[in-house]
């Protein structure tokens, strides 16, 4: 029997304290330990993406990620996107243009290309494709979701801020 | 939770984590951007007793401009590689093959010296440093040495690396002056690992013959490969799409493939023969307006 480890985490700004096995993946750290279950786990091999989170903002998977090695770092979820329940111009641009079916796959999308746009904030439709193919949807053709990010894209041009 | 428990030490730097290497010996592991281990854990085909975190020393993304070549810390991040400008002026064909690796989020945290170590005979890195001569700069607690890339892979995801080493650095030689890369590759989506890869350097020489041929293929063997016969094939003659395509069939002497879920042998290695035409063709172009 491996001793659990304590370990400090900061989450969407705030500062947890928990005791963990270590072989807790950061994935199921947010899930089980902090109950914050936007985050999804489809896969647990890097493959899907739908676990994606930003980890000093930058898009990692959370399930190849030990929790420890999170220590230090500021991590954000798709719980951080919401101004106390108004959506953020990124999500409002996947609700009006039906970027989502079921939402499996959504939170992992919405991290990906909130740090996306961040770095190219006028993206064409093939370079938003091409920053897709990291996270797989079963339900949408994608055709939906080009469009939502376009939309979001947009929406942030023309309101002066490039905050997605 | 898929992994199997073990004790975790984060390592502050290098020679500590070779420290803590000699410690705890053959059950120890070390976790730089976990993207092959902790998926090999989390399906529990690895299971180690300690990993020593390397993905969290201090400035663990460095890279050194010198005489002969860029110098990149091993924990370097594939990502910072990726974008690096000094890789992108002086190793133009490094910078491409990060940018085939898995996808943004995985290189964010996959490290140039984890998928070197990792030597799966279909990735871009271990290719990449055959194709440009690297030199590994390898410790253990206890001694240092530097070895070449053609020494250093063995087998499929076997290296020459001992069980209490860390790879600390590589050296990427920069290709001669007025050479020209090309490098294809052909994976069933993108971002997965390639089925078959092939990348080549060429230089010429005044007279517009080919001075320096180097030719690497990967996902074709146990090992990525070096093609000595279709770089022999090229030297010292005028380049054409003839010649290429001539040489090009001299890549049957390397490839050692089997057949496998995705592909057959006998596909991978048409495959890899017409790859090598266009990884010969788009490097002559560049060396063509190199010189
Ligand atoms: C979905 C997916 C797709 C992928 N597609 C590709 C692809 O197309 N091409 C490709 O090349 N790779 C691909 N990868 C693998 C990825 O590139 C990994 O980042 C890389 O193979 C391992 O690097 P790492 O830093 O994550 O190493 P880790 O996973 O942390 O370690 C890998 C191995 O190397 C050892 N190790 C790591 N660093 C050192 C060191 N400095 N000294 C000694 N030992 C060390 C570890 O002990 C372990 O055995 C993919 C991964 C995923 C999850
Ligand atoms: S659950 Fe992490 S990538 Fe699929
Ligand atoms: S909306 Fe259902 S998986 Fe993408």
């Amino acid at each position: 029997m491996v001793d659990k480890k304590k370990i400090s985490l900061n989450v969407n700004g705030v500062t947890y304290d928990r005791e963990i096995e270590p072989r807790t993946l950061l994935s199921d750290f947010i899930r089980h330990h902090l109950d914050l279950t936007g985050t999804h786990v489809g896969c647990e091999h890097g493959i899907c993406g739908s676990c994606t989170i930003l980890m000093d903002g930058l898009p990692v998977r959370s399930c190849l990620t030990f929790a420890l090695q999170a220590e230090g770092k500021a991590i954000e979820t798709v719980e951080s996107l919401d101004t106390n329940g108004e959506l953020s111009p990124l999500q409002n641009a996947f609700w009006e243009n039906q970027g989502l079916q079921c939402g499996f796959c959504t939170p992992g999308i919405l991290m990906s290309m909130k740090a996306f746009l961040k770095h190219n904030p006028k993206p064409n439709r093939d370079e938003i494709r091409e920053a897709l193919s990291g996270n797989l949807c079963r339900c949408t053709g994608y055709h939906d979701i080009v469009d939502s990010v376009v939309a979001a894209a947009e929406a942030a041009i023309s309101s002066g801020t490039a905050k997605a | 939770m898929k992994p199997a428990n073990f004790e975790y030490f984060r390592a502050t730097s290098l020679d500590h984590a070779c420290e803590l290497l000699r410690a705890h010996g053959d059950d120890a592991k070390i976790l730089a951007g976990g993207q092959s281990l902790i998926a090999a854990m989390n399906y529990r085909l690895a299971r180690p007793q300690f990993l020593i975190d390397i993905s969290n020393i201090d400035s663990p993304s460095e890279i050194t401009d010198e005489s002969d070549g860029v110098r990149i810390k091993a924990t370097t991040t594939q990502a910072i590689a990726e974008h690096d400008p000094v890789v992108r002026r002086r190793l133009p064909v490094l910078a491409n093959a990060l940018e085939h690796i898995a996808h943004f989020q995985i290189r964010n945290k996959g490290t140039v010296g984890g998928s070197i170590v990792n030597a799966d005979p279909a990735s871009e890195l271990p290719a990449m440093s055959l194709l440009l001569d690297a030199e590994f700069e390898i410790q253990s607690a206890s001694d240092k040495q530097v070895m070449a890339a053609e020494d250093f892979f063995i087998t499929y995801m076997t290296t020459a690396l001992q069980s209490d080493e860390v790879l600390i650095s590589i050296l990427f030689k920069a290709p001669p002056e007025n050479s020209g890369w090309g490098l294809h590759e052909v994976a069933r989506r993108a971002g997965d690992f390639a089925l078959v890869g092939s990348a080549a350097i060429i230089a010429l020489d005044d007279g517009g013959k080919c001075s320096f041929a180097r030719v690497v293929l990967f996902g074709v063997a146990s090992t990525p490969v070096r093609a000595t016969e279709v770089e022999d094939a090229l030297l010292g003659q005028s380049c054409s799409d003839a010649l290429f395509a001539e040489a090009a069939k001299k890549v049957s002497e390397v490839v050692d493939a089997e057949s496998d879920v995705h592909v057959t042998d006998e596909y991978r290695g048409n495959v890899a023969e017409v790859l090598t035409v266009r990884a010969l063709a788009d490097a002559l172009s560049r060396a063509q307006a190199a010189s």
